[in-house]
This record gives structure tokens, C-alpha cells and sequence, in this order.
């Protein structure tokens, strides 16, 4: 294992995180404090609660998951696409490195980044709503896998995409989609049961129902299955990205 | 001396069927400076790829210092410093970290001393500090190579270094090469300044539409295909050729005020001497005679022209 390699590139891309401060940290939590206000307080206020806990801080969980997705996924995908769109890809080929290791440094790097970014939400949800956590080590580890498997997701995004534009594609058009509808600012159980049936297919429910349950000790799918869906996720992009290493896809002619 | 990059019969066909590189063999001795001549699209870059490990090559095998590049890429790549010909550089990073990274990049520990040594050999410790973007194209060329010798390689290959770059780095730059194989460190460039390599190399590879046509030794390559030529400048204008004179095939030089005669060093005879006293029996009056011998470049063309 080349470990001063993983750090270079670990560093080399937080470093690029950091210099763009104001991308990285304040455009997250300015939206989500957006949310706080429209939801939250305004829309809020006319909702009771939902599965007994106030509507403000019921959005919190599905928030911070919204953010930590996006962020993800837009990472680690921006991560390992930057260098070969601008030709640097060169010398992380003819470094004496793996594949794994340069995967490691990459969606590492994007995993950190994205958990900051869910850790500083969370912050700003403390001001915003009364909040008590049931179970944070579960809350925690929820956070750190979802913040794992989007990279990877990512990772395999950035290596895919040709053009800026299919880098934008899949969380424009996949990503994006299947958090909202994923029961970020509801419960399922608010849904017709036609859509019950057809929600219980997208993979981010289970995912924040999970967190949702870290957090108020209530879910809307057991917890075993939350576990299982997010193992069979990851699974899934290891063993893609397993194939890309494979083959040098999009990445070795 | 031993080889220290040694490829046999690679091929390169890429997915569409372009045939970039036929069977190349090559050694490369260790310590040397071997110059690749070839147009564009001679395979050249595709070759370099391959040992570098940017592209898979079809077939063949390719070993440095004795690791084979696929099943000990570690130990091949980690002896393998790299310059390449477009100005890749991360734009917003700074030059110091940018070249830091490289050195880590290739398992190397921190060394600070050795990235300033680097750094102010190539006129850029003013610039650590700069974003690679604010950077000129030289002074970017300058990153690339600090980049590649960050890593203290032991073959460094330089593809097309001194393409729009100014007089001064291109000075530089060959100092640079020439203080590095001072220290043993074996040296690979792709130019079309064929003065360059006439200037620098040791040897000489020419490569054409995927072929190595010749690797020779630079001054037995000028010794073998040189061909000289006689310049004889006469005291008064001729209109043509003397009829007793034909044999030696002299050509008019502009005004009537010259001959030229070309001959060939590889000859027994080069019928210098029988040529100036032919000139003295037919009565013309000699001003002045130089010789000139011809460059790699007119041996480069030579040999690509036959070839196609």
C-alpha cells in the first residue's frame, strides 16, 4: 500500500475544498436554513407533527441526508473528472499507485467533505429547532456510511462522465429526485397506498427512514432492512468500480 | 552499460483500429541520452504512454530497471519521472503544492530541502507561492518538469519539452539535462528540433508511422549518412559547366559565381583532389572552398521520406 500516496491525493483534495470556503460550507448551510425557514417555521407552523415529533425537527434527518447525497456524489464525482478533464489524469496513472489507493484518496477526500458539510447542517439545525437525539453513535455511523456510498456512486459518475454535462446528469436527474421523493420532508405514511407501494423501490427511503430512526428512535422500515439496503448499495459501486479497475474503463486506452 | 528501459515487440492498436505502434523493440542504456525523432503521429507519445502506463499496449512487454511495467508497475513507475507534452497542470493550486504532490504521489517522504533545490534550479522559488493559473506557458513547463523530478526519478522523459518554450528555459532546460546525467539518470526526449538532439543526445532513435526505423549512435549516424558538400567560389562567373568537368555532376551555384560538388565521407575516394586540379587544367580561378556537412535534420528527412 502506497499510504503516502493516499495522503497526497487526500490532501491535495481537501486543500481544493477549503479554497472554495464559501462553495464548500456556506452555500450548503445557507440553503438549508432556507428550508428551515420555509418548511420549518412557515409551512411548519400549520403542521401539528408528524409521527409525533414537530414538523421542524422532523426535516432535519432528511435534510442533512439531502445535503450529504448531493454533496457526495457532486465530490467525488467533480474529484476524479477535474483531472481528467484538465489532463492532470496523467500522472495518477504513471504514479507508482493502484487504482484502489487512488480510489481510496478520492472518495475519502469527498466522504470527509460531504460529513462536514452533514455535521455543520446539524449545527445549524440546533438553532433553528428543538432537537434530541436518540441514538447518536447509530446517528453518526448512518451519516459516515451514506457519506461512503454516494462518494463511491460518485467516484463512478466522474470516471463515466465525457463532458460536464453527464457529470451533471445523474444527480440532476436520479439523485436529486429519489431524495426528495425519498420521504425528506414526509412521512410515507402520508403517501396514498399506491404510492406507498411504489416508494418502498427507491433505495433513499430506507436510507432516511434509518437516520430518521438514529434520531427519534422511530422508522418507517425496520432498521435491518435500512442496513441491508445501504450494504447492497455499496456493494453495488464496489463492485463497478471493481469492474473499472478491471478494465481501465474511460480511464486507460 | 546495461539497458534500463528495454521493450520488445510492442504494439499498440487502439480501439478503432489505429496501428500507433508495430513491434517496437528498444533498448535504452542507462545513463544516456536518447533522442526520438518522428513526425507527428509517428507514435512517438504512444510509445512513451505505454512505458509510463498511460495506455495498455496490445502486446509486447516492457521492463525498467528490471520491473516489468504490468506485474511490478510499482517498482517501474517509481523509477519513472514524467514531462508531458501538453501543459496539464491543476490551475488553482499552488506551484509549491502542486509539486509536493507529485512527490508524494510517487510514495516518497516530505522533503523540503530537495522540492527548493528543484524549485530554484528552474528559476521558479519566486513563484512557490503563485496559482498555477497566473503562470506563463514557460513558466508552466518549468512546474511540470519540477513535477516530474520531484520524485528523484532515474529515467526522466521529456516529450516535446522545448515546444513553444523561449530561448532562455529551452537553455535552462538542457543544463538541467545535462547536470542529470551527470548524476546517472537516464533521459528519453521526443523533439522536432532536430538541432536539439543533434546538440544533446548521445543517440538517436528515428520513428515513423508506428516503426523504430534507426537507433544509432548520434555521430556515427552523421558519420554513416553524412554526405558533404564542396563549395568552390570562383573568381569570375560561369554560364555552365565545363563538358570536360561532367563527370563529377557539379551544380551552378546562384550567379554563376559557384560550383557545388557533393560527396560522399563513406567513400574510399572522395574525388576532392582530382576535382580541384580539373578545375585548374580548365582554367578557372579559385576564390575560396568550404565544406558543409549535412544535419541530422537532412538525415531525418532522408530516412522519413524513403519510409513513406
Amino acid at each position: 500500500m502506497n499510504l503516502t500516496a493516499i495522503k497526497a491525493i487526500y490532501i491535495f483534495e481537501m486543500t481544493r475544498f477549503f479554497r472554495t470556503l464559501l462553495q464548500s460550507f456556506v452555500s450548503p448551510v445557507l440553503s438549508t436554513s432556507l428550508y428551515f425557514v420555509v418548511f420549518g417555521a412557515a409551512i411548519g407552523s400549520r403542521i401539528e407533527t408528524v409521527e409525533g415529533v414537530s414538523y421542524g425537527a422532523f426535516i432535519v434527518p432528511g435534510l442533512i441526508m439531502l445535503s450529504v447525497m448531493t454533496q457526495s456524489t457532486a465530490n467525488a464525482s467533480f474529484g476524479i473528472y477535474f483531472p481528467k478533464f484538465i489532463g492532470t489524469i496523467y500522472e495518477l496513472l504513471s504514479a507508482p499507485v493502484s487504482f484502489v489507493e487512488i480510489m481510496i484518496g478520492y472518495v475519502g477526500a469527498a466522504a470527509s467533505k460531504a460529513l462536514l458539510v452533514g455535521l455543520i447542517i446539524l449545527g445549524t439545525a440546533f438553532v433553528f429547532v428543538d432537537l434530541n437525539i436518540a441514538h447518536p453513535v447509530a446517528m453518526i455511523a448512518f451519516l459516515l456510511m451514506t457519506c461512503f456510498s454516494f462518494s463511491l456512486l460518485g467516484f463512478i459518475i466522474g470516471i463515466w462522465a465525457k463532458n460536464f454535462e453527464q457529470l451533471q446528469l445523474i444527480p440532476l436527474l436520479v439523485i436529486t429526485p429519489l431524495v426528495f421523493l425519498g420521504g425528506s420532508f414526509y412521512s410515507i405514511s402520508m403517501l396514498p397506498p399506491v404510492w406507498q407501494t411504489i416508494t418502498m423501490f427507491n433505495p433513499v427511503v430506507y436510507l432516511i427512514s434509518g437516520f430518521r430512526w438514529a434520531f427519534f428512535g422511530e422508522a418507517e422500515v425496520s432498521i435491518g432492512l435500512s442496513l441491508l439496503a445501504i450494504a447492497l448499495f455499496t456493494g453495488a459501486c464496489i463492485a463497478v468500480i471493481g469492474w473499472i479497475f478491471k478494465t481501465g474503463y474511460r480511464l486507460k486506452s | 552499460m546495461s539497458a534500463i528501459v528495454s521493450a520488445k515487440d510492442v504494439t499498440k492498436i487502439y480501439e478503432g483500429g489505429f496501428h500507433a505502434l508495430k513491434a517496437v523493440s528498444l533498448d535504452i542504456e542507462q545513463g544516456e541520452i536518447l533522442a526520438l525523432l518522428g513526425p507527428n503521429g509517428a507514435g512517438k507519445t504512444t510509445l512513451i504512454s505505454v512505458i509510463c502506463g498511460m495506455v495498455n499496449a496490445t502486446s509486447g512487454s516492457i521492463s525498467v530497471g528490471g520491473h516489468d511495467i504490468v506485474d511490478d508497475f510499482r517498482g517501474a513507475r517509481s523509477l519513472i519521472g514524467l514531462v508531458p507534452q501538453e501543459l496539464s497542470l491543476e490551475p488553482f493550486e499552488k506551484v509549491i503544492n502542486s509539486v509536493s504532490f507529485s512527490r508524494g504521489l510517487f510514495g516518497k517522504p516530505r522533503d523540503d530541502a530537495h522540492i527548493e533545490k528543484i524549485l530554484r534550479q528552474l528559476s521558479l522559488w519566486d513563484k512557490k507561492d503563485a496559482r498555477v493559473k497566473e503562470l506563463s506557458g514557460g513558466m508552466k513547463r518549468r512546474v511540470l518538469i519540477a513535477k516530474a523530478l520531484s520524485h528523484e526519478p532515474r529515467v526522466l522523459f521529456l516529450d516535446e519539452p522545448t515546444a513553444g518554450v523561449d530561448v532562455e528555459l529551452r537553455k535552462d532546460m538542457w543544463e538541467i539535462v545535462r547536470g542529470l546525467r551527470a548524476d546517472g539518470v537516464t533521459i528519453i526526449l521526443t523533439t522536432h528540433y532536430i538541432e536539439e538532439a543533434e546538440a544533446i543526445a548521445d543517440r538517436v532513435g528515428v520513428i515513423n508511422d508506428g516503426e523504430i526505423l534507426l537507433v544509432k549512435d548520434k555521430a556515427e549516424l552523421m558519420a554513416q549518412m553524412g554526405r558533404k558538400e564542396l563549395i568552390i567560389e570562383l573568381q569570375d562567373p560561369i554560364t555552365e559547366v565545363p563538358a570536360a568537368l561532367g563527370a563529377y555532376d557539379l551544380v551552378i551555384g546562384k550567379d554563376g559565381q559557384s560550383l557545388e560538388y557533393a560527396y560522399d565521407t563513406r567513400g574510399e575516394r572522395t574525388g576532392i583532389t582530382a576535382l580541384l586540379s580539373d578545375l585548374a587544367a580548365q582554367g578557372l580561378v579559385l576564390k575560396d572552398v568550404s565544406t558543409s556537412q549535412s544535419s541530422l535534420e537532412d538525415i531525418f528527412v532522408g530516412l522519413v521520406g524513403d519510409a513513406a
